[in-house]
């Protein structure tokens, strides 16, 4: 069973190193460029992992988040936030907003399949 | 590696976009537009130049951009005010951030010491107390909460793993120390943890699970994990979204408490954890484990979801290998008090599983914006055929028209069709290749404040028509003219904002640089207001120098044109701006070698305009088809304004050779294009051919004299330089549909070469030499 993650993130280069790491490891991927168009992509694929970039135009990741967790039919979907630095105010307020992980970048292919398998049933 | 490579590709190329959001930002609010999405974006993009960076491990930039973000976000967070003078200071930043980019990409050195002072200069920004900063705060908290086993419940962890293990010494009853035994004892011991937790609603809130939490465990060493359900209330007090749950887990691992401890590094918070060496069963987890198989009196209270948590103990084995991409471990129990958790994984999984696309697949990303990037070589090779295409096709609408087929026969209404057809996919082809100059309009900016900080002048750029297209083959060359035609509008154009001011003028001035679309070319005008161009100045230069005879009698216009000719330099110093080596001549002959063309308009005091003309793509021109003097000729269609036959009344000598065309109220003068070129040595009447109104670049006019014309058609562009040599009055050739090479005729090169001509009683075929 091929397993799909949405990534959710502004900037080309993450996306597509995301792509790289996760279909390596032989996910499929959907992404999406801001937390708006996630969402949109989300009732499109409905992924089993999402994971999301915080600082986004349109709907940032904390927005996206918590729409995705009040929503019935996604709130049960594990989303790993990606944060720069282990910056602890910015996880907190991911966290807060029903973030399930998080991916410190740089991230290797091994930590994010790692974190991945952590969340993902 | 070359999908990284790729990538690095596509960041660089991010990067140029980021760059140009980020001073488009800037400039946006240094004009008072510094609303809070402004400055998100040119936070963001700072941003996502540091993450990209960090990923490839480009280290110098990566430090730069940190600084450079720090400041950003105080000013997006209101904590520092984007005054005017911090708005210069950001946008001096993004030059040495765009520095750095150019640096990693192996373009270019960046100046460490102006990039310290740049950074340093940020900092102070950020913090004007210039305490340095706080040392990072050490993720401690993570660890704080950890028990430390305590000597007592190591023991008694001995102790029962040596129960355990009894087993063990009955098939190996040989003699072994003391000593070694108490050391398999200890290790034993050290291996057996126990685990008890106890899950938040929070932890389900954030689906999180308790299951995979048990998974993880179980890849650290076999684990047996028994459920306290006793809290679970009657079914009529349960609440759905409460967590009720605890489980206790006895583990067997190598790994140390910091392993096991970083399997619930999600979930620190979000439930009471307690990790202990050995088998430490408190009383009351002993007990709650006694009763977990006793507890069907409140779980039969809660039949429905009974069935959804079959056993309340469960031992997951040691997951064999990577689980990673593994299907869910089959035995893990959903937890009753989870929310959620039942329908969702498997809700979620199954749908998303039907495509089982290929992850490999080019997605498109939902209704939104869907792009693929395509090898530009790929476009490159569908132009050039599709410009065999139109040769084919012209070359097949030729032989259909010697058979004398009726034009509306079946035959050429069909040619007519694939003609039509021919052209519009050669149009969507280009429109591929079609690029607005905005990529290169972006670069500007920062040329503008250097060269005017290195001149001492003031200079403020207004751009427009950034999003006007044109073919990327020349996008990649319009670079290069304008850098320069700017740097010249700066140090030569605008004056000192000393002289401004005595003028009246704002010390700060001017500089326009637009591009439009006109006539099927695109046309790049750079402005400035500065003092207009020294026409007696440039004069005597351009005599000094022996470029022209002192006696020439030129207008205005011409004058102003000398600045054109090679060898001629206004500067009284080299200054670094302009003085590098590269006059207006050679601009102009790179603008030429496109089928371009460059020329001045000035007005002393108030300023001077370079107009700049290209063709929109270098790859197909329409054309109007001649004979002169027995060759074929192409003029390009854009150049033409009306065709006609002189009547002998119209014509009129003008001095021993020329003559003009009188066209309505004017006159304009007749050329012979077969005299000009060099074909023949002496011009039929113009009454017996034909004559081509054609308009310049400038906008002068001049009557073209051909023998005959064979009518309109679209050529595909050879280069003549490529392929021979430059030639003058010849923009390039093309291949005509019965396979005969033909020349396309450069009208402004005709147009001069013949204005240009002195009165020649003596060689007629100067021109030809030249």
């Amino acid at each position: 069973m091929t397993r799909t993650v949405l990534t959710v993130d502004d900037s080309r280069t993450m996306r597509d190193m995301l792509r790289m790491a996760l279909a390596g490891a032989g996910f499929n991927v959907v992404e999406a460029v801001d937390g708006e168009h996630g969402l949109e992509v989300l009732s499109a694929h409905r992924p089993d992992v999402i994971i999301t970039d915080i600082n986004m135009p349109k709907l940032d990741g904390f927005g996206f988040i918590e729409a995705v967790r009040v929503d019935d039919d996604y709130r049960a979907i594990p989303i790993l936030v990606l944060t720069t630095e282990s910056d602890p105010a910015k996880k907190d307020r991911a966290r807060r907003a029903g973030a399930t992980g998080w991916i410190v970048k740089p991230f290797n292919p091994e930590k994010l399949v790692d974190a991945i398998r952590r969340v993902a049933a | 590696m070359d999908e990284l490579e790729a990538i690095k590709v596509t960041f660089f190329q991010e990067c140029e976009e980021l760059l140009a959001d980020l001073e488009g930002g800037l400039l946006a609010m240094q004009d008072g537009n510094d609303d809070g999405d402004t400055v998100n974006a040119v936070f963001r993009a700072v941003h996502s130049i540091k993450g990209g960076a960090g990923a490839f491990g480009l280290e110098p930039l990566v430090r730069f951009a940190h600084v450079f973000e720090t400041l950003l976000d105080a000013v997006r967070s209101n904590e520092v005010p984007a005054t005017p003078d911090l708005v210069v200071t950001l946008l001096r930043a993004s030059d040495v951030l765009a520095d750095h980019v150019s640096s990693a990409r192996g373009l270019g050195v960046v100046d460490e010491a102006v990039s310290a002072a740049m950074a340093a200069e940020l900092k102070a920004c950020t913090d004007p107390n210039a305490a340095p900063a706080p040392a990072a705060v050490v993720e401690a908290p993570v660890f704080e909460a950890a028990p430390v086993a305590a000597p007592a419940e190591a023991l008694i962890g001995a102790d029962d793993a040596l129960d355990d293990d009894d087993l063990g010494f009955d098939f190996q009853p040989m003699t072994i120390t003391i000593d070694e035994q108490a050391a398999d004892v200890a290790a034993a011991a050290g291996n057996v943890w126990t685990v008890s937790i106890r899950p938040k609603s929070d932890l389900y809130r954030k689906a999180n699970e308790t299951a995979l939490l048990l998974r993880e465990l179980a890849r650290l060493g076999p684990i047996e994990a028994t459920l306290d359900a006793s809290a679970i209330p009657p079914l009529d007090m349960l609440d759905a979204e409460a967590a009720y749950a605890t489980w206790t887990v006895r583990l067997e691992t190598e790994e140390d408490e910091t392993a096991i401890r970083e399997v619930f590094e999600f979930v620190d918070g979000d439930c009471d954890l307690e990790i202990t060496r050995g088998e430490g069963l408190t009383p009351d987890a002993a007990l709650a484990a006694l009763l977990a198989g006793d507890a069907p009196a409140a779980v039969e209270a809660a039949p429905a979801v009974v069935a959804e948590a079959p056993a309340p103990v469960v031992v997951v084995e040691a997951a064999p290998e990577p689980v990673a991409v593994a299907p869910v471990v089959e035995a893990a129990p959903a937890p009753v008090a989870a929310p959620i958790a039942p329908a969702a994984p498997v809700a979620a999984s199954a749908p998303a599983a039907a495509p089982a696309a290929k992850a490999q697949q080019i997605d498109v990303p939902g209704p939104g914006q869907s792009v693929i990037r395509v090898d530009p070589e790929r476009i490159d090779r569908l132009i050039d055929l599709v410009g065999e295409l139109v040769i084919n096709q012209a070359m097949l609408a030729q032989r259909v028209g010697e058979y004398g087929i009726a034009p509306s026969s079946n035959l050429a209404m069909g040619l007519d069709e694939l003609e039509q057809l021919t052209r519009e996919i050669q149009d969507s082809v280009m429109a591929i290749r079609a690029q607005p100059v905005k990529s290169v309009f972006q670069r500007m900016p920062r040329l503008v404040r250097e060269v005017a900080s290195m001149t001492g002048k003031q200079a403020r750029l207004v751009m427009d028509g950034e999003n006007t297209e044109v073919d990327k083959t020349v996008i990649e060359r319009l670079s290069d003219p304008i850098t320069h035609m700017l740097r010249n509008a700066i140090d030569h154009g605008l004056e000192s904002p000393e002289e401004r001011k005595a003028a009246g003028k704002n010390p700060e001035g001017v500089v326009k640089l637009a591009a439009l679309h006109r006539s099927g070319r695109i046309v790049i005008e750079v402005s400035d207001d500065g003092k207009g161009i020294n026409r007696e100045r440039v004069h005597s230069i351009a005599i000094k120098k022996g470029l022209i005879s002192p006696e020439l009698q030129l207008t205005d216009e011409e004058i102003d044109n000398l600045i054109f000719l090679p060898g001629f330099s206004t500067a009284d110093k080299i200054s670094d701006v302009s003085g590098r080596g590269v006059g207006m001549d050679v601009v102009k002959r790179s603008v030429q070698a496109l089928g371009g063309r460059i020329s001045i308009t000035s007005r002393p005091g108030q300023g001077s305009t370079f107009t700049l003309s290209l063709p929109l793509t270098l790859a197909v021109l329409d054309g109007m088809v001649v004979d002169v003097a027995g060759e074929t000729l192409v003029v390009p269609l854009a150049a033409i304004v009306e065709s006609l036959r002189p009547k002998p009344e119209e014509v009129r000598p003008l001095g021993p050779v020329g003559s003009v065309l009188a066209v309505r109220d004017s006159f304009v003068p007749l050329i012979d294009v077969g005299l000009t070129l060099g074909y023949r040595e002496a011009s039929p009447p113009p009454t017996e051919g034909v004559v081509l109104l054609v308009e310049g670049e400038d906008g002068s006019r001049a009557a073209l004299v051909a023998d005959a014309i064979h009518g309109q058609r679209q050529v595909v562009i050879k280069s003549l330089e490529q392929n021979y040599q430059q030639v003058d009055g010849v923009a390039a050739a093309t291949i005509l549909g019965d396979g005969r090479v033909a020349l396309i005729l450069d009208v402004d090169a005709v147009i001069s070469l013949r204005r240009r001509e002195p009165p020649r009683p003596v060689e007629p075929t100067l021109i030809a030499a030249e």
